[in-house]
């Protein structure tokens, strides 16, 4: 009897942690979703922040933003990609490959502060000539050093998920290794790619620390990519933290945490895509 | 029967970790295998694709090297053990000791533990062990979603409604024996709780995949001895996962040690030694976000000074954490 009733409690409180679980982000996405969507609206994105964003919309650091997230992506989803196919398809396992996994590991443990502080002394201070020091390129590298092992790890999963029967049969027609790669292998793995893309994506809008020491803060617009900007994660912790002015900081949070369950979606979207895939071959 | 069993139960394990199984496959006469004569061209776009698995490689030589390049003169001129250990920090005056952000980082990465891990870990039991497959679906995604959320949306919540209620309690329950600074909200607590929600996606995700990977015939064995399910859980399947789960841990203790923005948010950042969990405190990453954007000369050296102490702690910490998930391995 006593048995079944501890039975009984622990499937509660078993259920009770993953409820907590949930309902804190539940909570969270809701309130900060409550509290800023008012203010939300075609001409707080479309105005410029003025004094220091204490009034105004987020143009310009949506702008950023957008620069900044595209010219990441160019870099890592290419070199990214590439790796993860050198990784699954071209090298055996041995000392190059447990060596290239070591550091590939490393590099996701770094916190992302101490990038900052090397995307900072490289970028910004000895390559100043070639990138216009405090500027979107310079934090573009830098969270590219960051999101790389990202890229890496769940491309070679998307590569892995292609059974072997799919490469056999392109071997077995006479095609050749690369061939096979290029035009058999990749485009069934382009699905798991691209939500390696948005997983990326997604991480490089939320990332704001090593853009403290990277991108320079300016409010302007961007010209270009060797221009001074600044993020929406950004613009949301020095608002927050330098005007008080919280209501704009809510609002730049809701965008964000729309723009992530956005990515979050579609990535949902494109892994049903693939397994649909893999079960029809 | 008995090997009949341990079939079905292979097969299952082939099912959930697909890559584990094909990797090695592969390896045998896909991956080494030249695939005919490769020609001129094709022998370049291997070498460029070497070269775009290098780059990691390259990435942390580089990283490494810069941040101790920069901060090693002033730490060989205060001496490593007076910089770790000194209790001033007064960078306008030259005098530099990062103790007070050593205890900082200890003391909200503590409670980021105390608060992440039973929370995360039940999770996972729930997750591996009693969840409806939708449910379970479900939730995995939210704590996926918990994983996405940028970390300055979590120190936004963290100033408006966590800072408030830690504040309220301070001055209504605690307010005769608190100093007027531990009054404020931010603090130790407030910190632990933020980080405490932000490490749970990595303590949730990495015991799961410990306690799904513990062998069927444990918890059948057990079953069969009319063991109830909970006893079961604490006395054999979590037992048989505590390699994995204590990895999970150890990785959720570098996110929150690395962790910046949400923790600057929140944390109060004073320079000084924490006195109670009320205390403002300030942690080594938040030092450096604090005081990089205007530092200079021996200033910045210090800071990346700190960066150094930093990088090496998390080096230690996930070496560790792949030395017990290895351990693990060995041991089943």
């Amino acid at each position: 009897m006593i048995v079944q009733l501890k039975e009984k409690l622990a499937a509660c409180f078993v259920w009770g942690a993953a409820l907590l679980t949930l309902g804190a982000l539940v909570i969270i996405i809701g309130y900060i979703m409550i509290q800023g969507l008012d203010r939300l609206g075609i001409s707080f994105l479309l105005e410029n922040p003025r004094r220091m964003g204490s009034e105004g919309g987020v143009f310009s650091p949506l702008l950023g933003t957008i620069y900044f997230t595209l010219v990441t992506m160019l870099l890592a989803i290419p070199i990214g990609v590439g790796a993860a196919i050198y990784l699954t398809e071209f090298t055996a396992e041995g000392l190059l490959v447990r060596v290239i996994r070591f550091f590939t590991d490393a590099l996701a443990g770094i916190p992302s502060i101490v990038i900052g502080l090397f995307g900072f002394a490289f970028f910004v201070v000895i390559l100043r000539p070639l990138t216009g020091g405090w500027s979107i390129i310079s934090a573009s590298l830098t969270a590219f050093c960051m999101i790389l092992p990202i890229m890496i790890r769940v491309s070679e999963e998307a590569l892995h998920a292609i059974p072997a029967s799919i490469r056999e049969g392109s071997l077995a027609l006479g095609v050749s290794k690369w061939d096979t790669v290029l035009h058999v292998v990749l485009p069934g793995a382009l699905p798991g790619i691209l939500t390696a893309a948005l997983l990326g994506t997604g991480r490089v809008i939320g990332e704001t620390a090593p853009l403290l020491l990277t991108l320079g803060g300016s409010l302007l617009v961007p010209k270009s990519i060797f221009s001074s900007g600044r993020t929406l994660s950004m613009h949301l912790y020095l608002v927050a933290m330098e005007t008080g002015e919280f209501s704009i900081a809510f609002a730049t949070a809701t965008v964000l945490v729309i723009v992530i369950l956005l990515l979050n979606l579609g990535g949902y979207y494109l892994m049903r895509i693939l397994g649909r895939r893999i079960r029809g071959a | 029967m008995v090997g009949n069993a341990r079939d079905v139960d292979n097969g299952r394990l082939q099912k959930q970790m697909p890559e584990a199984g094909s990797l090695q496959k592969q390896a045998r006469y896909w991956k080494g295998w030249e695939g005919g004569i490769p020609s001129l061209k094709e022998k370049v776009y291997e070498k460029m694709l070497l070269f775009c698995a290098m780059a990691s490689t390259l990435a942390v030589v580089l990283v490494g090297l810069f941040v101790f390049l920069q901060g090693y003169p002033l730490l060989a001129k205060t001496g490593f053990i007076s910089f770790v250990f000194g209790k001033e920090w007064l960078p306008g005056e030259g005098v530099f000791g990062i103790f007070p952000m050593v205890i900082g980082t200890l003391a909200v990465t503590l409670g980021a533990l105390v608060i992440g891990v039973p929370l995360g870990v039940t999770t996972a039991v729930f997750l591996a062990e009693y969840a409806p497959e939708t449910v379970a679906l479900w939730i995995r995604r939210a704590v996926e979603l918990l994983a996405g959320i940028p970390s300055v949306v979590y120190g936004l919540f963290g100033m408006t409604v966590i800072v408030p209620v830690v504040r309220y309690i301070a001055v209504h329950w605690f307010g005769e024996v608190l100093s007027p600074e531990m009054k404020t909200g931010f603090g130790i607590i407030a910190a632990s709780i933020v980080l405490g929600i932000m490490i749970l996606p990595t303590v949730v995700s990495i015991s799961e995949d410990a306690l799904r990977a513990v062998p069927k015939e444990y918890k059948e064995g057990s079953y069969a001895l009319g063991v109830p399910r909970w006893q079961t859980i604490i006395h054999n399947t979590i037992p048989a996962a505590r390699s994995g789960i204590m990895a999970g841990v150890v990785l959720g203790m570098g996110r929150a040690v690395g962790e910046t923005m949400a923790i600057l948010m929140v944390a109060g950042n004073a320079p000084a030694l924490p006195r109670s969990v009320f205390s403002p405190t300030r942690t080594l990453s938040g030092n450096i976000g604090l005081e990089m954007s205007y530092a200079s000369g021996e200033h910045a050296q210090a800071l990346f000074a700190t960066g150094i102490v930093l990088f090496i702690v998390i080096m230690l910490l996930n070496s560790f954490a792949l030395f017990i998930a290895g351990k693990g391995v060995k041991v089943r």
